[in-house]
């Protein structure tokens, strides 16, 4: 028990928890933004594997990394707007789509890196974001280092999440935005174009997927390596639910999973690690995501037109 | 009124064909300022098909719109809206998870501004509703409203964008008739304050308590324009269908034996559906017992347990001795025709086949399906007896049910249980939202059931078509179930009384 409290009391374990919350922050944004405007994007697994590959090539290739950062973007909402066009316009299935998407992202990052670099075996290194050395805020006690002490990335994610909420709710384009995901009829009779918004939150919110996805190779880790996204997107489309399709809510989720995260690594180093295998500590994040999933969604109100395609003229 | 600068809207020649049926043929039409027109016809007429044209999410084949004398471009909403058309849809386009103020306010700011303040808007829109007589909160959820009240926020959102033509696709279908009182007296300040309306229906009595003029529309073709004050309501309707209408006649009935008992039947409320309270009541051959009564009053828990769905608490049914069980399938094989009270819900499958909806009831019998496997020859032929039997109008037995109008859905239900001879037919609401030759029809064939030998019992809201119809009237008030009064011996006044709760204490 002592060393539960330990592990709550340290300054790294909090800095751990908004360094890995932050991935997570950019991507389920990302899906928030597709999911108001009711396309439910799959795609988001994949999306964050080709931000991935694409920021850290970009920079491999000589870039600074702000332009890593873009090169993920770019390629991000390029494979949104594959998933806008056969959802949208074409009304076909977000689910289909979404995991196709995924595959092909996937499947595109790690044979584009084959072909550029075929004889590496150990993955080649670049040097990522550093944290930024804040004057006088790091040098709070306990919250300076917590908050102060971490990459431009890490802020950025915040302040995308804050953005983000700020649109969808006090802009009427956030508006118009969450009414296409509500009752798409109602903006057709607004004089608003349907596919105009709902392509447009998906090409956007492809983009800040990728954007997470380049956190990884750009901030977090210095290299790109299969497999390195690891389920984050799906546990994306979960914090989407748990926080209720609102910003804010989700960005708790993305911290509480983090948090989990964080205090499975450093519970297999006490005592109690020798007694128990390392994979139920790495089912604990899980685990207690679902159960915090069943406890916070029952009363979330679902984009009434989430995932119901919008044809013109149709009844 | 003939001056030209009064004219608003006119319509020219609007034609519009999908695939090989023309919904709108060469359909003129003009409004003037402070006027009501009402376009009136039959479901499928082309009234809605006129409507979206004029609002912009159809495009016409042919002819033009002028609205302020100014050409409207086809084919966009936007550019109607800008015009000062405002379109209240029979089906509401509103956004139930957003309040009314964030529904109205949609689209009426540019999307990449910063957007007016919500306490400019708000007063806007609390104006507006003084003025109209619109009571409805700006901050409430639009999930949380009544109808009427859904309806309001479509108006609203009209008047906020400076509407000076409202267009209302059958506004009263879905409200209650204080409501609808409540919209009429709406639109007599609007039109006071200048605004023209065009008011689509098929409620006779409404046209002619509110329009000027009625243009009627049939297949598609103005058929009739008048002056509301030279018309009646019989001349209209004769205009809507072509021809006087034959109100089924009904010949008094020749009751024989009991086929159905309900013996002090109570069953279990449901939420705040009230169950059955200690209900007796007999079902008889060749007699149609019609069941009045405020909707939500238990019509519900007596239609759930004669269909099978629901089980007595206490008391008995009985059908030729006493029911060993009871269950939706055990009703069918009992020789119960069951036509339910929301076709679209529970009646049929929308994206199911005529052929497939028609054998939904007896798929499992002997004739549909053999050694566990589906004739389906035989259940296509059993479709097409309908569609021939029945005068069910569709492209032919493989269409999708969701095609069809309601009459015609109707009708196939219709055929689906009267066709294998039911001894006793549940008929809960069978005309409801139904146009007036649908009406007739199926009200005939339960008239002929009936003379056939089938026990009929006919669930209503509607007072003057249990009066018509029923040999025995029961009225039903918060699960209890009134004495039988046989046809012609109570007022609608005196059935109103016991709608409303009198008389049970004596009689329980």
């Amino acid at each position: 028990m002592s060393d539960l409290f330990d592990i709550l009391l340290s300054v790294s374990f909090w800095a751990a928890a908004i360094r890995i919350a932050s991935p997570l922050i950019f991507a389920t944004m990302g899906e928030l933004i597709c999911e108001r405007a009711g396309v439910l994007n799959l795609g988001i697994e994949g999306i964050m594997v080709i931000g991935a590959f694409a920021g850290w090539m970009a920079v491999y290739l000589g870039a600074p990394l702000w332009l890593g950062v873009t090169a993920a973007m770019a390629a991000g909402m390029l494979f949104g707007l594959l998933h806008a066009t056969l959802t949208v316009p074409f009304g076909l299935s977000q689910h289909v789509v979404g995991l196709g998407v995924t595959m092909l992202a996937t499947a595109t990052s790690y044979f584009v890196y084959r072909l550029a670099l075929p004889e590496v075996t150990s993955p080649p290194k670049i040097t990522p974001f550093a944290p930024m050395d804040l004057p006088v805020l790091s040098d709070i006690p306990f919250l300076g280092p917590v908050l102060f002490q971490q990459t431009a990335l890490t802020w950025a994610a915040l302040i995308c999440a804050g953005l983000v909420g700020f649109v969808l709710f006090r802009t009427p384009l956030g508006l118009a935005v969450r009414a296409a995901g509500e009752n798409p009829a109602a903006v057709e009779a607004q004089g608003l174009s349907v596919t105009g918004l709902r392509m447009g939150a998906v090409v956007v919110g492809s983009g800040l997927m990728a954007v997470g996805g380049s956190f990884l190779t750009l901030s977090a880790f210095s290299s790109f390596f299969f497999e390195m996204v690891n389920g984050r997107g799906w546990i994306c489309i979960a914090l989407v639910v748990f926080g209720a399709w609102r910003p804010g809510k989700a960005v708790l989720g993305a911290l509480l999973f983090a948090a989990f995260d964080a205090l499975q690594i450093r519970l297999q180093q006490t005592p109690l690690g020798a007694h128990l295998p390392y994979q139920v500590f790495l089912m604990a994040p899980y685990l207690l995501s679902i159960l915090a999933l069943i406890l916070m969604s029952r009363r979330a109100e679902v984009p009434a037109a989430l995932m119901v395609p919008y044809r013109k003229g149709e009844r | 009124m003939s001056d030209p600068r009064d004219l608003v809207m006119r319509l020219d020649r609007i034609t519009k064909r999908f695939g090989a049926l023309t919904a709108n043929d060469a359909i003129s039409l003009t409004l003037r300022r402070g006027e009501v027109v009402a376009l009136l016809g039959e479901n499928g007429a082309g009234k809605t098909t006129l409507m979206n044209i004029l609002f912009g999410h159809y495009v016409a084949d042919d002819g033009r719109v002028e609205v302020f004398g100014e050409p409207l471009p086809p084919g966009n909403p936007r550019a109607a809206l800008a015009a000062g058309v405002g379109m209240v849809h029979q089906h509401f386009t509103l956004a139930d998870n957003l309040t009314v103020l964030d529904n109205i306010r949609l689209g009426t700011e540019s999307l990449f501004s910063r957007g007016a303040s919500r306490a400019t808007a708000r007063a806007r829109v609390e104006a507006l509703s003084r003025d109209f007589g619109l009571a409805v909160h700006p901050d409430a959820r639009v999930g949380s409203l009544t109808v009427g009240e859904r309806q309001r926020v479509e108006i609203l959102k009209a008047l906020y964008r400076n509407a000076r033509i409202l267009i209302l696709d059958e506004p009263t279908a879905v409200l209650t008739p204080q409501e609808a009182e409540a919209l009429f007296a709406t639109l007599r300040r609007a039109i006071a304050q200048g605004l023209s309306i065009l008011f689509i229906s098929h409620k006779l009595h409404e046209v002619m308590a509110i329009a000027d003029r009625c243009v009627v529309l049939r297949h598609g073709k103005v058929v009739g324009e008048v002056a509301t004050a030279e018309t009646s309501g019989a001349e209209l309707a004769a205009m809507m269908v072509g021809g006087e209408i034959a109100l089924p006649e009904a010949r008094p009935a020749t009751a024989g034996k009991v086929l159905m008992r309900l013996d002090g039947v109570t069953t279990p409320d449901k939420g705040a559906a009230p169950g059955l309270k200690r209900v007796t009541l007999d079902l008889r051959a060749g007699e149609i017992v019609g069941l009045a009564g405020v909707s939500g009053n238990g019509q519900a828990a007596l239609a759930d347990l004669i269909s099978g769905l629901i089980l007595p608490g206490s008391g008995s049914v009985s059908m030729d001795g006493p029911l060993a069980r009871w269950s939706p399938r055990e009703a069918i094989r009992q020789g119960i025709a069951r036509i339910p009270e929301d076709r679209h819900k529970t009646g049929t499958i929308a994206d199911f086949t005529l052929t497939e909806n028609a054998v939904l009831e007896g798929y499992w019998q002997t004739g549909f399906s053999k050694a566990g496997l589906m004739d389906w020859r035989a259940a296509e032929s059993f479709a097409e007896g309908i569609i021939a039997a029945y005068d069910v109008r569709c492209p032919g037995p493989a269409a999708r049910i969701r095609l069809l109008s309601g009459g015609n859905m109707q009708k196939l239900i219709l055929g689906r249980v009267l066709e294998p001879g039911p001894k006793i037919i549940l008929a809960n609401q069978p005309v409801r939202g139904l146009d007036v030759g649908a009406i007739a029809y199926v009200q005939s064939r339960l008239i002929a059931a009936r003379d056939g030998g089938a026990a009929v019992l006919l669930i209503s809201e509607d007072l003057d078509e249990i009066m018509g119809l029923a040999d025995v009237i029961h009225v039903m008030s918060e699960g209890r179930l009134s004495p039988g009064f046989a046809r012609g011996s109570k007022t609608a006044a005196e059935l109103g009384l016991w709608m409303a709760g009198q008389g049970f204490d004596h009689a329980a």
